[in-house]
């Protein structure tokens, strides 16, 4: 898939993924001549089959995390089917309570995956606690603006 | 207005195509360190495949090999207390999501592991048609099942697939180096009408069978060992010669066996060398002999 602008005849380069709510998916694409943003929106139909085939529309800029389709579909799931990836030693890693209530406003099935990224993020820095602040630079570091 | 065609642009797309394609690599780079990938399949359901799965898988391990167990029937998951498989939470290690390994050594993985007891399976999904992609999300399960798990490296991995023939074919496309798949039936005439879509979906596709068990055939009594009748039917013997599989064993049902499937104690009943464990011990005979001797090195430890 591809998105061209017909008036600068350039293609358009992937600029951001959202999750605006009532399942809609949106792939945000810009011409890099003349700046247009345009938005490809899917039904929830079609998000969930994006989402069942385990792709991403745009790409992949991270790699998909082990089980990512199967905790993220999964309705009727164990809550601690999964160990939350903090460490048990010294360098065990908390959330501070503004973080948390930002992560909140995450899209519930994907918060899990969006918390392991941060998680991840933090112990591959030696961060001991996430707060709103790391999670501004992990977005930026790993590319991951509108998570 | 011309519009250029998609070729004609060389910058950056999506690769739905390319995304899958390397899923599918990634399930491939995973079972280089299995040296047999084998299907238990039945076509029919209730003829009790899974505790025949669990009981070979446990077989093998008591006989030394590295085994892997893989619950393919996601919606009605039941081998890991079979095997004793402790549902605590799973761990993510540096390769993958870490397999619970039994006290006898057998990895394993199931959809049972990720659901509350007696929960159903149920996705995230719109509220319309979601069949059409129900089928989809199962089959990204089951990839992750092989390609997420760090299942190291194994000398049988087993896979128990549902009723039906859906899964063996998702099984085959991501597993084209598939080494068999062992067919069970029960006696009986439906049972028969069954499993000979799934031997005939086998053929079809080229999957060796190493050969098939006929099931629930017959009671054994606990107190004197003798085997009581339990329903009509020669399905095994039908089958055997309408495909010209071997028809490997006629195992009665036992409730010994079952009890130790309900206790977590199959590893001590096989060792028991009980009639319907030497059963088991033979089926287990045929998948080392037919698939290949597991002393050949894996394509992972060859590099």
């Amino acid at each position: 898939m591809r998105f061209l602008c017909v008036e600068c005849d350039a293609q358009m380069e992937f600029a951001d993924r959202e999750v605006p709510g009532d399942g809609t998916l949106a792939a945000v694409f810009r011409c890099p001549s003349c700046g247009r943003h345009t938005a490809m929106l899917t039904n929830p139909m079609e998000t969930q089959l994006v989402s069942s085939l385990g792709v991403k529309v745009g790409g992949r800029t991270v790699p998909a995390a082990p089980f990512e389709g199967i905790r993220t579909g999964i309705a009727s799931g164990r809550e601690e089917a999964f160990h939350d990836g903090s460490p048990s030693g010294p360098a065990r890693i908390v959330w501070s309570v503004d973080a948390v209530e930002r992560l909140t406003h995450v899209p519930s099935f994907v918060r899990g995956m969006v918390k392991k990224i941060y998680t991840e993020y933090a112990r591959d820095h030696d961060i001991g606690e996430i707060t709103p602040e790391v999670m501004d630079r992990a977005r930026t570091d790993l590319g991951l603006e509108g998570m | 207005m011309k519009v250029r065609t998609y070729h004609e642009l060389e910058g950056q797309a999506s690769d739905l195509g390319d995304q899958v394609a390397w899923q599918n690599e990634r399930v491939s780079q995973r079972l280089k360190s299995v040296r047999r990938v084998v299907a238990v399949m039945s076509g029919k359901g209730g003829v009790g495949k899974s505790l025949l799965t669990s009981s070979l898988a446990t077989e093998l391990v008591r006989r030394g090999h590295r085994v892997g167990l893989l619950d393919a029937d996601l919606n009605g998951p039941s081998v890991a207390p079979m095997v004793g498989a402790s549902a605590a939470p799973l761990r993510f290690g540096a390769d993958g999501i870490l397999p619970p390994v039994t006290a006898d050594g057998l990895a394993v993985m199931s959809m049972g592991l990720l659901v509350p007891d007696g929960a159903a399976v149920r996705w995230h999904e719109p509220a319309e048609a979601s069949f059409v992609w129900r089928g989809t999300q199962e089959r990204g399960a089951l990839r992750e099942f092989l390609a997420d798990v760090a299942w190291g490296p194994l000398d049988f991995m087993l896979i128990d697939l549902p009723p039906g023939t859906a899964r063996l074919v998702e099984l085959h496309e991501l597993v084209p180096e598939l080494a068999g798949a062992l067919a069970v039936t029960i006696p009986s005439p439906a049972s028969r009408d069954a499993v000979a879509r799934s031997l005939d979906l086998a053929r079809a596709r080229e999957i060796p069978v190493p050969g098939l068990v006929e099931n629930l055939a017959g009671y054994r009594c606990e107190a004197c060992g003798s085997v009581g009748r339990l329903s009509g039917g020669d399905a095994g013997e039908s089958l055997s010669r309408d495909f010209d599989v071997p028809l490997l064993e006629r195992i009665p049902f036992d409730p010994t066996l079952d009890a130790a499937a309900a206790n977590g104690t199959l590893r001590e009943w096989l060792a028991g060398s009980s009639r319907t464990g030497r059963q088991i011990g033979r089926v287990a005979d045929r998948l080392e002999q037919s698939l290949g001797h597991p002393a050949s090195p894996t394509a992972e430890e060859l590099r």
